[in-house]
């Protein structure tokens, strides 16, 4: 009798802290783990100037233009689609932007709202073709990938369009104030636990099971640290830039409306199977186009940062950036067949390939051995991940 | 062990992460014998059958398999097709665009010198289609055929790797009648060259001719093996379900009222230049609070005409709908739902189910807009009321309303696709096959269900193959052949004959 007792809790025992386990995505896990061991290779390749706070300032600023594109890029392929045309589009914003901060000398906000505008009819473009037209987002967005770099080569006559005005820069080399940054940090983290506790009650009310008290308040203790830390790294340097102000808004609004929204669900109720959604009223072909058009704004705000780290526009800017979004994406955890993947892990997937990027650009690796790398990379991270489901 | 028996399984075990599914199934075979498994869907017959031909492999259960006295010890399904065990799935896995000969030797092709041989492939083809009694040229493309000629394709296959035992899962459920006799037809005849079968079905008349006994299995326990001549469908049903069901068909009083839905003249081509018509001038009425039956072969067109008034007919197609006396155009699904007309589709995996999503998110699918407030945000307290109400309603058995639906069984997922559209509250209801591949206790749920759906006034239209169900339930039923209709009968004393009677009479 007691034997069996004490079996049976050990049992109960054991499953709780594997079943805690598993509640703590295993891909998050990995994801983190690779983080720690990429950062851990470069601080003592480098003699511990990676992780200055000088370099991990620019490193941040080198993820949001990757994490901005894969926000767009993780709901396209969620969908089920593709989008090979990012690289060129952005690239073809930037410069547009460019030419009517350069040549025509327009004041800032009229060339932001112009480039965004531009930037979600070219979404649009791509939208209509694919769920409208019926032709296969591969095709569509390969035939953008061409021309848009083409229109871009033609409207700048092939050269650089330089240099833009000091407003411009703003965008993507301007700091936030110290404080403010504290500030908003220490608010945002308090909304969100609060949040947080909002949605357990209303789960248990529903009952639902919720993740182990702990488990949770040590995810938001990390996560708490991980921010706070992260900002008196920079605030030791010039403050948080905007870019990334900008890039942990877009994630939160895209995480909110993936995972809350109807406009959301339908997304991945389409990349499950599109004929269960069409079949359950949804309008699949408006739903896709709506993806693609917000792709196109999101690609349209990456092209104004890039035009303004860059101080220019060049006819060669954002080449192969569409490979870097895809990549961070499936990195991320997002499956290339459709509805499954989420926000917060292509934008950790950015991170990733940004921080092999500027390792590596540190250490001076040859760009051609910094391409074999990241490749190899982005196949070593997928086969991981399907040889883990494959166990599973 | 004992040389007697062509197959053992003893003491069969087999657990998914700590649920068992199996627990000590007994099963034996015979050479040249059809021993058919019966058991409600999640019972452990399909489960029991991977264990078989290597799906789970050898070290993943407990228990002994000899088969020819051997102790057998499969790696995967190669193994057991190797040495002679073969399953035919109910999901066909031919290769569509390739011809029946090379489907037959996928994988095994026939090749001298590095080149296809194929004068000697036809001729082995030619030989096991002449075996399986399908006339047609070893060239023909497999997806010009019908999906009963492409089951026996696959059986054909599966003799030309030497088959003896053939497991045949649930083989006559896209079948119509006729198909259905040659198919058993077949059987018979590959029983009396020597060739063992274990037979799935829910179609027990079937199971009642084809089989020398009977196995049944219930909660993943063996129940019983019987000789088939001395077992009624009853004693199937009570063995299968553990309590006596008095009735089939659970028909319930309900008050029909006027017309509410005139459809038609429909007439559906799937495209411009097609010759035939999948759907020819059927014109009918829809009267509310009752349940309509639509009979017909396969490809008589029932389907078709289904999704013309849901919108979802891939095809060029006219249909005129008159929705309570005013004209009404539909030309989508979402527009079928905003008037509320709710259509449950034929094939449950490729139209019904989100597979990854969970219970919940599938039940909540087609009614999003009602949970969506300002900016699209879901209101998740009222999803999850809405979620926790419909589970309840439709009694869906599930460990929780998050588990992806894929892993619920087919009665379970049936009831969850009911259960999205419900939450509509449409005024006319299609269901087409609403109780395909599912077992008598989740039959019985959907049919009380239909009852108490037509009490509250809703309208039904149900599609089915299975002619008993279409005379159990429907008030009316319409009789469709060759995309036309045939006739509407009142469901009054109407025999299976009458109903056959009207689909073939000349006109």
């Amino acid at each position: 009798m007691t034997t069996q007792q004490t079996t049976i809790s050990a049992n109960s025992q054991g499953a709780s802290v594997l079943d805690q386990l598993k509640q703590i995505k295993l891909q998050v896990l990995v994801m983190f783990a690779a983080i720690a061991v990429i950062m851990l290779f470069f601080y003592f390749a480098t003699d511990g100037s990676y992780l200055t706070p000088r370099n991990v300032s620019n490193l941040l600023r080198q993820t949001a233009i990757t994490g901005i594109l894969a926000i767009g890029m993780v709901y396209v392929i969620i969908s089920a689609e593709i989008d090979l045309s990012v690289g060129s589009m952005m690239g073809l914003l930037g410069g547009a932007a460019a030419i009517m901060d350069v040549w025509w000398g327009l004041p800032l906000p009229l060339t932001v709202v112009l480039t965004l505008t531009a930037g979600f009819l070219l979404g649009l473009w791509n939208g209509w073709w694919v769920a409208y037209r019926k032709v296969p987002s591969f095709i569509v967005t390969l035939a953008g990938l061409l021309a848009f770099r083409g229109i871009l080569v033609g409207i700048t006559g092939g050269s650089t369009v330089a240099p833009t005005s000091p407003e411009m820069s703003l965008i993507g080399q301007s700091y936030l104030p110290n404080m403010f940054s504290m500030i908003a940090s220490i608010g945002a983290l308090s909304l969100f636990f609060v949040w947080q506790q909002r949605l357990r009650k209303q789960r248990e009310a529903h009952g639902l099971s919720n993740p182990a008290m702990t488990s949770d308040v040590l995810k938001f203790g990390a996560i708490a640290i991980f921010a706070l830390g992260l900002v008196f790294l920079l605030n030791d340097y010039r403050g948080v830039p905007f870019p990334v102000l900008l890039l942990v808004v877009l994630m939160l609004i895209a995480a909110f409306i993936g995972k809350k929204t109807a406009f959301g669900r339908r997304i991945y109720a389409i990349g499950g199977n599109i004929e269960a959604a069409r079949l359950s009223g949804i309008n699949v072909e408006a739903t896709k186009l709506k993806v693609f058009a917000i792709n196109g704004l999101l690609v349209g705000m990456a092209g104004l940062i890039l035009a303004s780290r860059l101080g220019a526009g060049s006819p060669s800017a954002g080449n192969i950036a569409e490979l870097d979004a895809i990549a961070a994406c499936v990195i991320g955890g997002t499956s290339l067949a459709g509805g499954v993947g989420t926000v917060f892990g292509a934008v950790l997937g950015a991170f990733i390939m940004a921080s092999l990027d500027n390792g590596m650009s540190m250490m001076d690796v040859p760009t051609y051995w910094q391409s074999i790398i990241k490749g190899s990379i982005l196949l070593l991270a997928v086969w991981m991940d399907v040889a883990s489901k494959k166990r599973a | 062990m004992s040389t007697a028996s062509l197959l053992n399984m003893s003491g069969i075990v087999k657990k998914f992460s700590g649920v068992i599914a199996l627990n000590g199934v007994n099963f034996n075979l015979e050479k040249g014998e059809v021993v058919s498994l019966c058991g409600e869907n999640g019972s452990g017959k399909s489960t029991l059958m991977k264990v078989l031909t290597g799906v789970h492999p050898f070290g993943s259960y407990e228990g002994d398999i000899y088969y020819k006295g051997e102790l057998l010890q499969s790696r995967n399904i190669g193994d057991s097709e190797e040495k002679g065990i073969a399953i035919i799935h109910q999901e066909l896995t031919l290769v569509k665009e390739l011809s029946i000969l090379e489907n037959i030797f996928l994988g095994a092709e026939i090749s001298r010198h590095g080149v296809l041989d194929h004068s000697a492939m036809y001729k082995q083809t030619k030989a096991l289609l002449t075996r399986v009694k399908l006339d047609v040229d070893p060239d023909t493309p497999v997806r010009t055929l019908g999906v009963g000629q492409q089951q026996l394709v696959e059986i054909a296959k599966a003799l030309s790797k030497n088959a003896e035992i053939l497991v045949l899962d649930e083989p006559s459920a896209p079948l119509t009648e006729s198909e259905t006799e040659v198919l058993l037809a077949i059987v018979k005849q590959l029983r009396s060259e020597g060739v063992s079968c274990v037979y799935i079905s829910h179609k027990l008349n079937e199971v009642k001719e084809i089989s020398d006994r009977i196995c049944v299995i219930r909660d993943g326990e063996h129940i019983g093996t019987q000789d088939a001549k001395q077992m009624t469908t009853d004693d199937i049903i009570s063995m299968m379900v553990g309590r006596e069901l008095k009735e089939l068909f659970p028909r319930e009083e309900h008050d029909i009222g006027e017309p509410i839905l005139k459809v038609g003249p429909v007439t559906a081509k799937i495209s411009k230049a097609a010759n035939l018509y999948q759907v020819k001038d059927v014109s009918f009425e829809l009267r509310k609070g009752e349940i309509l039956g639509v009979a017909g072969l396969v490809g008589s067109g029932r389907t078709e005409l289904m999704q013309c008034i849901y919108g979802s007919y891939n095809g060029v197609y006219e249909c005129p709908i008159e929705l309570n006396g005013q004209s009404i155009k539909i030309r989508n699904p979402e527009q079928a739902l905003s008037q509320g007309i709710a259509m449950v589709p034929e094939d449950r995996k490729r139209h019904g189910i989100v597979p990854i999503m969970g219970v919940g998110q599938n039940i909540t699918l087609a009614g999003l807009s009602m949970f969506a407030g300002l900016g699209q945000a879901l209101d998740e307290s009222a999803e999850n009321r809405a979620i926790k109400e419909s589970i309840a309603r439709l009694k869906v058995k599930t460990a929780g309303q998050e588990l992806a639906i894929k892993s619920l069984s087919g009665g379970n997922q049936q009831k969850a696709i009911l259960a999205k559209f419900l939450l509509l509250e449409p005024g006319i209801l299609i269901l087409d096959e609403p109780t395909r591949g599912i077992d008598v206790g989740a039959k019985y749920e959907i049919y009380k269900l239909m009852f108490e759906l037509v009490k509250q006034g809703i309208s039904i239209i149900m599609v089915s193959s299975e002619l008993p169900e279409v005379l159990g339930i429907s008030d009316r039923v319409l009789v469709m052949h060759e995309g036309k209709l045939k006739g509407v009968l009142e469901n009054q004393g109407l025999t299976q004959e009458q109903v056959m009677d009207c689909a073939l009479a000349e006109e």
